[in-house]
């Protein structure tokens, strides 16, 4: 069984979490301007890369979603990053 | 030599000490161009080249593979074949796949010991029965052979089921497809590699692509380390790392790689006549002609290259295999592995050009490419040969993602990919 670390809860076994897609696939702005190709790599196309790789997890036990590096071919992960708000200057 | 395989030729190859059989397929070095480089030496990379050279007449082909020939997910399916789909495009698709595998040992003079002793999808609950009519009513209109099954018949077909009263996966029935079946996964990839040898196509293992000739905005090639090839065009069968070659050529696929796990018992009497699969429990199985039973599941819940499979997926497959045949409890294990799978949002496979002209593309089967290899090679030898798409090819492109013309058959057909 691997273990993999929550930001929030620390380490707890793999099938507490749930796979979030690729770290920084952002959702395209402007709804209706945005074109189809864009929303398709938005939507489906993934990096899907051979070894080290950094994406989105949830802990579905605190439903809290985190950052994650990990190495696809090894499987060793690294400790959760958790997600912060965007500095705001006042 | 004895190139030809029959009764007369063991008899007299048993005569001769079996000294005189011929290498089933020639090993040349690589040339420095083809008219068509097929990357991956896997079933669907093989079959492409046979009927490239037998339906299209292109006898100038090389298949390059980076390891051994059949040794990824080719040599490590659980070897089932069906058709039993819900979308039209879907069942055209995979009846052509097994309508071809139902004459390849006579076409191929090579025994891939196709056994079509009928797969039951099972239904465990009223609305799955429901849910199970359907899809037999899709797959009869579509013109495959489907039946409803009742609980008798299931009882028939699965003596050794659980049917006891506090069974908590009771089998009121289910879809039958009677030409489903195995067939023996190592013979499908040798078979074709030995009548493409013969037809002339260049078999080259060992050898692996390291980057794509792009000139002029086109593929002109590939680059390999045992030098480069240059092809007019290219076809591409590598499955699990198919988006490992499209970041070569500079292009992203809709496509996450995914272990897929698989395992197998010791061997006991026949004991399991049918495939069986059940959506409820998450687990299927088949009993291989010697005897074992060949276990599979779902997919492992996170993205990996790494070919061997996590426990908690394997626990749950076995917890379902033991609730629906309690007879297993002492079955052991002697093998377990995984092969790395290339799955696609609607669970349909991608065939088509890619985004860089010149290379063409053949995958995203998912869990399920071992069924399709037939039909796969076809379809890619048609679009390397013609630069167009077979009919039945059109509506598995690429294009799709971008249309919102998705062919979802997890939700049709409830597939587990």
């Amino acid at each position: 069984m691997q273990t993999f670390s929550c930001p929030f809860c620390g380490s707890r076994p793999e099938y507490e979490f749930h796979f979030g897609g690729d770290a920084g696939n952002e959702r395209p702005e402007g709804f209706a301007t945005v074109a189809a190709p864009v929303w398709a790599e938005y939507l489906h196309f993934r990096n899907n890369p051979k070894g080290d790789t950094q994406e989105v997890w949830l802990h579905m036990t605190c439903g809290e979603l985190f950052v994650m590096d990990r190495n696809t071919v090894t499987m060793a992960a690294g400790p959760g990053q958790p997600i912060l708000p965007p500095k705001v200057t006042p | 030599m004895t190139t030809t395989y029959s009764a007369l030729s063991l008899l007299k190859e048993g005569f001769n000490g079996q000294k005189g059989w011929a290498k089933a397929w020639t090993s040349p070095e690589p040339k420095s161009r083809y008219d068509i480089v097929v990357v991956g030496g896997g079933g669907h990379g093989l079959a492409t080249a046979y009927y490239l050279a037998k339906n299209h007449g292109i006898r100038n082909i090389a298949v390059i593979e980076k390891g051994w020939l059949g040794g990824g997910n080719t040599g490590r399916n659980t070897t089932i074949v069906r058709s039993n789909y819900f979308f039209p495009e879907s069942v055209r698709l995979y009846d052509l796949s097994l309508k071809l595998y139902e004459t390849l040992s006579r076409e191929l003079n090579y025994n891939i010991m196709l056994s079509q002793r009928g797969m039951i999808s099972l239904a465990h609950t009223p609305a799955e029965m429901e849910m199970s009519a359907r899809v037999v009513n899709a797959m009869q209109i579509n013109g495959t052979d489907a039946e409803l099954y009742g609980p008798e018949d299931v009882r028939r077909v699965l003596p050794i089921y659980n049917f006891g009263q506090r069974s908590r996966y009771p089998a009121l029935g289910g879809i039958w497809q009677g030409r489903a079946g195995t067939a023996r996964h190592d013979a499908v990839a040798w078979g074709y590699a030995r009548a493409a040898s013969k037809l002339g196509v260049d078999i080259i293992q060992q050898c692996e692509v390291t980057d794509f000739i792009v000139e002029g905005g086109r593929c002109r090639g590939i680059r390999t380390n045992r030098g480069d090839i240059r092809a007019d065009r290219v076809g591409l069968a590598v499955a699990g790392h198919s988006s490992v070659m499209a970041a070569k050529a500079g292009f992203r696929l809709p496509i996450l790689s995914y272990a897929l796990q698989a395992c197998v018992s010791e061997p006991v009497k026949p004991v399991l006549n049918t495939v069986v699969v059940s959506p409820g429990t998450g687990t299927y199985a088949s009993q291989s002609d010697k005897g074992e039973i060949v276990i599979g599941g779902g997919l492992d819940r996170m993205p990996s290259y790494g070919q061997r499979g996590n426990l908690p997926v394997l626990e749950t497959v076995l917890s379902g295999l033991l609730e629906m045949f309690p007879a297993f409890r002492q079955l052991k294990l002697m093998r377990q592995w995984a092969g790395i799978v290339d799955v696609v949002p609607d669970s349909s496979p991608i065939i088509g050009e890619s985004p860089l002209p010149g290379l063409f593309l053949n995958c995203g089967w998912g869990t399920g490419g071992f069924k399709a290899i037939p039909a796969g090679g076809t379809l890619l030898a048609h679009l390397l040969a013609t630069g167009q798409h077979h009919d039945i090819s059109r509506p598995f492109d690429l294009d799709r993602f971008a249309r919102g013309r998705l062919i979802d058959e997890a939700a049709g057909s409830g597939i587990a990919h």
